[in-house]
């Protein structure tokens, strides 16, 4: 089964080609004049509820780019307008730099995946797939033949053609909305939270499944999620929006190694949180009672100062580090391939990640020092 | 496997000593049923067996105790009751299709858009209903009546003339459809909200236009709502006696109005009978035929048995 994912990747979108051919000179990737899809000051307001806070956001042809977002961030709001399901208050969406705000759905070149599906139960899964080709008037054994091939490609048994969509199970539903979309074959494709009700190992394949269709496709994808490491696994760029706003853009390994602020990082999973103050050349840490190595502190005020769990070690005697703390070994807990320690200094709880084969030997309660090096740790403003 | 199988049986024996099992001989749910099944026997059954009975009883003969014959059946079909039969079919259906139409946008303004104020038009389609058919139809006949409150009004404000629709056949399918409203109503709101909002989404964002939208997503995943309140209102209609008698005169006589006859003016009661088992016939052969051809399930995507057909 694995073996079917191996398939020759398809040529690149025409259009694609055709840009890159007029823009030959293009000094690197995002300075091209006209973005597949850009937001100006895109709103929405519902009554006095602003869901949406003037965005702004250029998304590369054949990129993967995730909204990531705590529910009520107005991330779903935010693709519904894309979609066209949802009127934009103010702002603007350009498609190629078409404005597409007043294009109704049916119209724009764009297909969405939607949280609940939204297959058609009355349906086979060869009728859901074929649906788009459908409503474009295409004949009936060409559809079917297109159907075909899309199931293929999504590894759906042949047979499932003529299946009631109702009797198929969480994964495969998850691939006959997938193909579905793809028979439009849109420009772009949106996807808000499919995978959010599926148990977690199918939800693991599905989403390197998904990442191994946008590269067979080369098509765009704008993914929904609340989950950021769902988000990590397929994306190109990661957008991270909070209260109707986008907090932080950029490659998942940015967002992870230097979080805006300490909502993104704390999205991101556990990890340690200090607060600081500025204190002429250095950082003061009031809850420690002590001054501690940063990172560049130009610019900076008061704020905090994240570590990742993972960046801290326990110091054995003698041991230096750029920063160093003593507390007590409180608890620990086994997260499978690693172990987490939580290590408490006065009030200030610190949470230590070894691997299974690096764990440490003591005991609890034992008197431990743990530290960090400046550049391991992150400054956010806010 | 046997041995552990064996032992396995053998352990709960020193439980079931101490309380004897007793054996039920009347299942649970038949018990808990029993008394519905016998009102129902007894309020619905034996009157249309006694219908049943008396539709064999020579003509004119008001016991059960004479020997069974088939004049009365022969009579109706050597006479012209087809006649009036036709008319009360043709009436129910124009009346069941004027519903559906008029219906499909109230229930799905009710089911989709009218949000808190569709309680309101609930309300206001229900409260009527706590008032007598009869009342509500001779209403109509107050509106309609020559002089009336349509026709005077016209005639007092603006001077014009009508004629009126009254104890015509328009005004039997106006009040049909006026009563019967409700009946074909709810069912297909019931049937439109079943239809998920990201569904129709999903089709609209697919390229579909309002109307394939309609066609292929709305119309089918309603479709039992919608075949529910037609059946019930056909059926309703093509009993129905009050609207044609009220608002109808004698432009129409409809087979309901012949039953009556029978059993009161004619004072025919084993011909009445037979009348009313030949609309028990046809209506219940219609419906059962209906539902059995449409199968609910299919249409709602519901496969029968987990593991496909």
């Amino acid at each position: 089964m694995a073996m079917a994912a191996a398939g020759p990747a398809p040529a690149a979108p025409a259009a694609a080609a055709v840009e890159a051919a007029f823009s030959s000179f293009e000094p690197e990737r995002g300075a091209v004049a006209d973005p597949i899809l850009r937001l100006s000051q895109l709103s929405k307001r519902f009554g006095q509820f602003q869901a949406v806070k003037e965005i702004d956001l250029a998304i590369e042809e054949g990129e993967f780019f995730t909204i990531v977002g705590p529910s009520g961030s107005g991330k779903t709001t935010l693709i519904r307008m894309l979609a066209g399901l949802e009127e934009p208050s103010d702002g603007e969406i350009a498609l190629r730099g078409q404005r597409l705000n007043e294009t109704p759905a049916n119209r724009r070149p764009t297909c969405m995946v939607f949280q609940s599906l939204a297959l058609f139960p009355h349906r086979t899964v060869g009728q859901n797939i074929e649906f788009p080709l459908k409503m474009r008037g295409i004949p009936a054994n060409e559809r079917m033949n297109r159907a075909l091939e899309l199931m293929r490609q999504l590894r759906l048994p042949e047979d499932y053609y003529k299946k009631q969509v109702n009797q198929c199970s969480g994964g495969e539903r998850q691939r006959i909305a997938l193909a579905r979309a793809l028979a439009f074959d849109p420009e772009i494709l949106f996807f808000d939270e499919p995978l959010s009700a599926i148990d977690f190992r199918l939800r693991k394949t599905l989403e390197k499944e998904l990442k191994d269709i946008h590269r067979e496709t080369g098509k765009t994808f704008i993914y929904i999620t609340h989950s950021l490491e769902e988000a990590m696994v397929m994306s190109d760029r990661i957008g991270i929006m909070r209260a109707g706003e986008l907090v932080q853009v950029g490659a998942p390994d940015e967002i992870y190694s230097r979080p805006a602020n300490r909502f993104v990082s704390e999205f991101m999973g556990e990890v340690n949180v200090l607060e600081v103050k500025r204190n002429g050349g250095g950082l003061h840490c009031p809850a420690l009672g002590t001054d501690l190595a940063a990172p560049d502190i130009n610019g900076f005020d008061s704020g905090f100062l994240v570590i990742r769990p993972e960046y801290l070690r326990f110091l054995a005697p003698g041991e230096e580090a750029e920063n160093r703390v003593e507390g007590v070994l409180y608890n620990e807990y086994a997260l499978g391939s690693r172990i987490q320690y939580q290590v408490r200094v006065g009030e200030q709880v610190f949470l230590v990640e070894k691997l299974r084969e690096q764990r440490y030997g003591g005991q609890l309660d034992d008197k431990v020092a743990i530290g960090w090096d400046a550049r391991d740790s992150v400054l956010a403003p806010e | 496997m046997s041995s552990a199988s064996d032992t396995m049986t053998a352990q709960p024996t020193i439980a079931t000593q101490k309380i004897p099992r007793r054996r039920r001989l009347v299942s649970p749910g038949l018990l808990a049923a029993l008394p519905v099944i016998i009102f129902l026997c007894v309020a619905f059954a034996a009157p249309l067996l006694a219908v049943l009975g008396y539709s064999f009883m020579p003509e004119k003969t008001f016991e059960l105790t004479q020997a069974p014959t088939l004049e009365n059946y022969l009579a109706i079909f050597s006479n012209s009751y087809y006649l009036s039969f036709t008319k009360s079919l043709g009436l129910a259906l124009t009346t069941v299709v004027l519903l559906l139409v008029i219906s499909w946008p109230i229930a799905y303004g009710m089911a989709k858009i009218f949000g808190r104020w569709a309680n309101f038009l609930t309300l206001a389609i229900i409260i009527p209903l706590f008032v007598s058919e009869n009342i509500r139809l001779f209403g109509w006949v107050l509106f309609l009546i020559k002089g009336g409150v349509m026709l005077g009004g016209l005639k007092a404000w603006f001077g014009i003339d009508g004629e009126s629709m009254l104890y015509e056949v328009p005004a039997i399918v106006l009040g049909l459809v006026y009563v019967y409203l409700p009946f074909a109503l709810f069912p297909m709101v019931l049937g439109v909200s079943m239809v998920p909002r990201e569904v129709t989404e999903a089709a609209f964002d697919m390229g579909a236009s309002r109307w394939q939208v309609f066609r292929e997503v709305e119309l089918p995943l309603a479709m039992p709502g919608i075949l529910i309140g037609g059946l019930l209102t056909f059926i309703l209609s093509l009993g129905s006696l009050a609207e044609s008698k009220i608002l109808g005169g004698q432009a129409v006589i409809m087979i309901a109005d012949e039953i009556e006859t029978a059993f009161t003016f004619g004072q025919n009661w084993p011909l009445g009978s037979a009348l009313s088992m030949l609309l028990i016939l046809f209506s219940g052969t219609l419906v059962l035929t209906l539902l059995n051809w449409i199968d609910l399930d299919k249409i709602l995507g519901r496969g029968k048995g987990g593991n496909g057909d």
